[in-house]
Formats: structure tokens, C-alpha cells, sequence
């Protein structure tokens, strides 16, 4: 039979060598999965804070299973321990490997101290998705703030981390921005470590 | 016009837009565990998860003709092969293999080697119920519902459950025959 023979058992998922990171689907495959997701956690939820806070905590999940392999697979077991290092980690090293490419722009808050800002013109998750006017300025992003969330959170910065939508002049759609608000005690190490 | 010929799941899978494989397997885990807690049992979590393949498959249906060019197919033989090489190729970049064909030729079963979905899991003692790729099976039932046919996909190997493929048993129930979906006096 077809098949047999060809696929080598591991008892343990942790014996199994580290996929290289190559593999894709399509991205419909990935559309619909997503759509799932979101009409299912509609069910669940009454008002859109909560939708939100479903897909983030989604997010969350798949930001802390990123950081560890991407860690591991990317940077040598060595994890950014700086403030600009983890942003750059997350604007660059997880955008590219979720994404496929890099974020369009890391910006620094201009208000505030402890916030920053990523932003995609247009977000991967939001390219098949038009929010219904009912629904207000929700953003499906959330899920990606999750994403970002679990990545900072894990690598021990941990943040408040919300999706926007942001209208851009000249262009149809708005892009979306990732605010990352850190916690009070992240700029407090960083002020000790010094430049 | 003539029609233009069917492509290959490769062909298409090559051109169409693409995302890696790892941000799709994440996110159907966090899926898989949110209806975990919230549903609690494992076989609630099967039908949720068949029900979403079922959404998904009928309107996955649309794309894949469109995209792949593929038109009647003359018989059930011909359908399975379509369905693994060219739609599990086409949307999950994997194709799958058809075996067991049973004497009537209306029920055959679908290997996958490699599985997109599996990455990184392991289930846990409290899981063992919990057919994972569940999803799958109800993608098929619906997309193959869209096109006439009726059919009851299940699980008979699950590699999450130590055995050593992933075999999904597709049986048609029946033939439906065509219907304008609405009546003249409507």
C-alpha cells in the first residue's frame, strides 16, 4: 500500500526533528481557517470587546509558540533581553516568518513614552475581511495583537498590545497599526540596563 | 470557447498566493484548544470541528473549480483522485494518496503522509478521543455535498494516535440529483 513504510514514527513530539519553516499552504487554506475562527468566536461572545479579546487570547497562544521556535530555530537559542531588540524581533524575525515579510514600519509613540507602534498597510488577516458598519471599529487585527502580545509577554515584556485601524489618505482602505503599550516595569529595566 | 484544461494540484498550487505553513498549523491549534475549554467535551469538539470543515468545504468548493479548471468528473474513481492530488495539493500544499477501494467502487480511502495540521502536536491522555483533523473530514463532506454528493467521511488512521498514516474513509451515501434551487411559483 502507498504510504507504508515511509513515514518515520516518533513516540515523542520532542523527538521529532524541528521543521525548518519552508512548508506552505495556500493562503485561502489559511482565510478560511481564520473565517472559522472569527464566526465561531462570534458565538460565543455579546459585544465586539469581547470578540476581540477571544481572537486576541487566539493570538496569544500562537505569539507564545512563535517566540519559543523562532528562538530556538532563528536566533541560536538567544533571546533579545532590550527593549529595541525584542521590537525589532517582532517587526522583522516574526513578521518574516509569519508573514512573509517584513512589517511596513516600527514607530515610536510620539505621546507617550512607553508606546509603539507597528503598522501593515494591509494585514494579513484583514485582506479578505470588511467589517459589517454594526460592528464599529472592530478589527480582526486583535489576533495579531495577540500574536505580539504572546511573543512580548513570553520574552518577558509584557505590554498591552491593541489593532486599529488607522484611514490613510489616498488609499481605500485604512491600514492597520499595533499598539504596544509596555508595562511600567519593562521602561523601568530599561532605564537601569542604560543605553 | 474550448474549455481550458484541467491544471495539476502543482500548477496551481504554484501560482496562487501563499502563507507559511506554521502561522496556519498555530492557528488551528489555538482553535482546537478554545473549543476545548469552552465546549469540555472531546466529542463536542469532533462535531464543532466537523462543522467548520462543512462551512469551509462549501464554499472552498467555488475556488477550487474556478482555479483549477477541473470540470465533471465521469465517475467516483475519478472524483477521489481529483480530490487528493489536485485539492489537498492546491490548498495544503500536500498531496494525498487513494487507496482500499471497496468492490461497489463507492467508498475509498484517502492517505496523507504529511500533514500540515499536526505540526508540533502531541494529544494529551484526556484528549485521546479527540480527532484532531476533524475539520478535514467535514471540508470534504461539504465541498463534494456542493457538487451532488452526499457522503460520510471518517477517521480509520490518526498518526496523533500513534498509528503510522492519516487515512480518511470517504463513502458515498448518494448521487443527489440537480435542482434549481428555487420553484417557479416562488
Amino acid at each position: 500500500m502507498i504510504g507504508v513504510g515511509k513515514i518515520k514514527q516518533y513516540s515523542n513530539v520532542l523527538d521529532k526533528p524541528l521543521s525548518r519553516g519552508r512548508q506552505e499552504v495556500s493562503l485561502s487554506a489559511f482565510a478560511f481557517l481564520f473565517s472559522e475562527l472569527v464566526q465561531y468566536s462570534q458565538t460565543q461572545v455579546d459585544n465586539i470587546a469581547e470578540l476581540e479579546r477571544r481572537l486576541e487570547d487566539a493570538g496569544y497562544a500562537v505569539g507564545a509558540r512563535v517566540l519559543e521556535l523562532l528562538c530556538h530555530r532563528e536566533k541560536g537559542n538567544r533571546r533579545e533581553t532590550r527593549l529595541l531588540g525584542i521590537l525589532s524581533f517582532v517587526h522583522s524575525t516574526v513578521w518574516k516568518v509569519l508573514f512573509g515579510k517584513v512589517a511596513d514600519s516600527l514607530e515610536k509613540g510620539t505621546e507617550h513614552e512607553d508606546e509603539y507602534m507597528i503598522s501593515e498597510k494591509e494585514l494579513l488577516v484583514n485582506r479578505f475581511i470588511s467589517i459589517p458598519k454594526d460592528m464599529g471599529a472592530f478589527n480582526c487585527g486583535a489576533f495579531v495583537a495577540g500574536i505580539v502580545r504572546g511573543v512580548l509577554d513570553g520574552a518577558g515584556f509584557p505590554a498591552v498590545v491593541t489593532a486599529h485601524f488607522v484611514p490613510m489618505e489616498g488609499q481605500q482602505r485604512p491600514r492597520t497599526t499595533i499598539l504596544i503599550k509596555f508595562a511600567e516595569e519593562v521602561l523601568r529595566r530599561e532605564s537601569r540596563l542604560g543605553g | 470557447m474550448a474549455p481550458l484544461a484541467p491544471k495539476t494540484g502543482d500548477a496551481v498550487f504554484a501560482s496562487i498566493d501563499r502563507v507559511n505553513a506554521e502561522l496556519f498549523t498555530l492557528t488551528y491549534g489555538a482553535m482546537v484548544r478554545q473549543l476545548l475549554t469552552d465546549l469540555e467535551e472531546v466529542d463536542e469538539v469532533n462535531k464543532q470541528l466537523d462543522q467548520m470543515g462543512y462551512n469551509i468545504g462549501i464554499r472552498l468548493i467555488d475556488e477550487f473549480l474556478a482555479k483549477s479548471n477541473v470540470s465533471r468528473c465521469v465517475d467516483f474513481k475519478e472524483t477521489a483522485d481529483v480530490i487528493a492530488k489536485v485539492g489537498f495539493k492546491m490548498f495544503l500544499g500536500v498531496a494525498a494518496a487513494v487507496t482500499n477501494w471497496d468492490a461497489e467502487g463507492t467508498s475509498f480511502s484517502l492517505v496523507l503522509e504529511d500533514n500540515p495540521l499536526v505540526d508540533f502536536v502531541e494529544l494529551p491522555d484526556t484528549c485521546q478521543g479527540l480527532h484532531y483533523c476533524n475539520i478535514l473530514s467535514g471540508v470534504i463532506r461539504g465541498a463534494l455535498e456542493m457538487v451532488s454528493m452526499k457522503t460520510e467521511v471518517t477517521w480509520v488512521r490518526d498518526m496523533l494516535h500513534g498509528d503510522d498514516a492519516y487515512e480518511l474513509r470517504v463513502k458515498l451515501l448518494k448521487q443527489v440529483p440537480e435542482e434549481y434551487p428555487y420553484k417557479d411559483d416562488e
